[in-house]
């Protein structure tokens, strides 16, 4: 059976046995990078190509169909129109910001991959705050999009920064609330131990109603959070032409593009590891021939499954749902979300204290 | 307003409130179960392959001014110009020139009917002025074509001549 944890042991051992020691370290964190690299390339590729063609069976349309099968090309063939054309500064833009924006965007999408993990045994870093770390990490992107909207000396990026930046700070809260379900539930920080505790049943299935209406709000956050519709108020086409990212084209668009996606594909593999169970199987209690030929399915492809199912989901509401206005986004959090959460969090707690999860 | 607020209990905001909720998922799955409908459903899809499939147009789509001649080679145009002076900006240009007829009488015919297509705006104006219905609008809309020069064209073809009984 296909494993990545076996693979990841053998090219360890291969390295360790021929480099020895510093440099077999050495190489397995180049490794590691190029392949995270490599991972946010396919990825971006593959989403937006996603993104298109859901959206475009939602609106009874085909979507990209004439470049390669199926128009599988498109994306590369976008990116590549991207990468040949001029990255403009402008003229009035705070330079070194301007062009440090972008990266920032990149760098905090990048960071929070290291402790998901996406097979069994197959993390980058299975650090013991794994879940506070992406709590923190998450909302360090909001950074990057202020200063982009900051340095770019336009009052439609500058508007479109300011409410994204009220936006995620927001939305935090109840993203941080909801996720904070499952840890009273597991009793633990660690992403390992998170979906060790899942090994009998997913939280969704094992929490009852208060886990699935913490699931709902996180959905809801993580959809605020990645900027996208119905809360893009931050790039409104229809209000700010294109919100933080206005004045930016190619590749430095480009990055702001990816790290959407990216940031999209972080939240949904968050979701699918605290609430769906991650890499772990679906098993039913003592169907023992279920569970076994569920086993027989890589855990990799669990993970990705889970994750990509949750990314449909979030496209499904982008291209369902109208846009919130900016007091109605607020109203939203505040008024409904943070309260419900709150609630909610004391129910979970209740309930995991006299033992009534399954 | 804010003085009928205060007015209110308790117990009615609270209601209202998760009214408030509920109102808004099922509305919202409610949405999503259509676009969902139509995500399931590929037979749904309105969009026309266009090189593949030719598009149903409509038999009154105008396309271009053209000439219809029957098969001896014959059209029903007069040279009577009724059509140029109808049309707004100068697309059709007559040509007219003196042909004798059989019984020696001097007749006035068409010798090119030239029809500009860069500046047609199928007003379909021409057609109506046309007293002999010598031009109809076609449904043929592939007009690119690399050198502006071809949209200048000649309707009727050569050798052709006016039909029997035609005034």
């Amino acid at each position: 059976m296909f494993s990545l944890e076996k693979l990841v042991s053998i090219i360890q051992a291969w390295l360790q046995s021929t480099l020895g020691d510093p440099w077999a370290y050495i190489v397995v964190c180049v490794m590691v990078g190029v392949a995270a690299i490599a991972l946010f390339a396919i990825l971006g590729l593959m989403l937006v190509y996603m993104e298109r063609k859901v959206a475009a069976h939602m609106q009874i349309r085909l979507g990209p169909n004439r470049v390669g099968p199926m128009g599988l090309f498109q994306t590369t063939a976008d990116t590549l129109k991207l990468v040949m054309k001029e990255g403009l500064t402008p003229d009035g833009a705070d330079k070194f910001l301007f062009n440090l924006a972008p990266f920032m965007v990149m760098i905090a999408a990048m960071l929070i991959l290291a402790p998901i993990a996406f097979a069994k045994n197959f993390q980058i870093w299975d650090i013991s705050i794994g879940v506070l770390y992406v709590a923190a990490v998450s909302s360090v992107a909001v950074i990057g999009i202020l200063m982009a909207g900051w340095s770019s000396n336009n009052k439609y990026s500058l508007l479109g920064a300011m409410r994204s930046a009220a936006q995620i700070v927001s939305y935090e809260l109840s993203a941080g609330l909801s996720i904070l379900a499952i840890v009273i539930l597991s009793g633990s920080l660690k992403i390992s131990d998170i979906i060790n505790s899942q090994a009998d049943g997913w939280w969704i299935i094992k929490g009852h109603i208060p886990v699935i209406i913490a699931f709902i709000v996180f959905i809801i956050a993580v959809t605020a959070e990645t900027n996208r519709a119905p809360f893009d108020l931050a790039e409104a086409e229809s209000e700010l032409t294109a919100g933080f990212h206005t004045e930016y084209s190619g590749m430095k668009f480009a990055l702001f593009f990816l790290a959407e996606y990216i940031n999209i594909f972080i939240g949904c593999a968050i979701g699918a590891t605290i609430f769906l169970g991650g890499w772990m199987p679906f098993h039913i209690g003592n169907w023992e021939a279920f569970n076994h030929v569920m086993d027989f399915i890589p855990s990799s492809i669990w993970f990705i499954g889970k994750t990509v199912f949750l990314i449909f989901l979030i496209m499904w509401f982008r291209w369902t749902f109208p846009r919130l206005r900016v007091d109605q986004l607020l109203n939203l959090e505040w008024k409904y979300l943070l309260p419900i959460s709150m609630v909610n969090l004391l129910i979970v707690t209740l309930m995991a204290i006299m033992g009534w999860h399954l | 307003m804010a003085f009928i607020r205060t007015q209110r209990s308790e117990k009615m905001f609270l209601k209202e409130y998760f009214k408030t909720v509920y109102q808004t998922i099922s509305s919202l799955l409610t949405g999503m179960r259509l676009t969902g409908y139509y995500f399931t459903h590929t037979k749904e899809i309105i969009t026309q392959q266009y090189p593949e499939t030719k598009p149903a147009l409509a038999e009154r789509f105008r396309g271009e001014v053209i000439m219809p001649h029957n098969e001896t080679n014959e059209h029903r145009c007069t040279g009577c110009t009724a059509c140029e002076l109808a049309c707004p900006n100068g697309t059709i240009k007559i040509v007219t020139k003196n042909e004798i007829n059989a019984e020696g009488k001097k007749k006035k015919a068409i010798d090119t009917f030239v029809y500009r297509l860069e500046l047609c705006t199928m007003c379909n104006l021409c057609v109506q002025a046309c007293p002999s219905d010598a031009i109809i609008m076609s449904n043929a809309f592939e007009h690119s074509v690399y050198d502006r020069r071809l949209l200048t064209k000649v309707l009727n073809k050569p050798g052709s001549k006016i039909m029997e009984g035609v005034e």
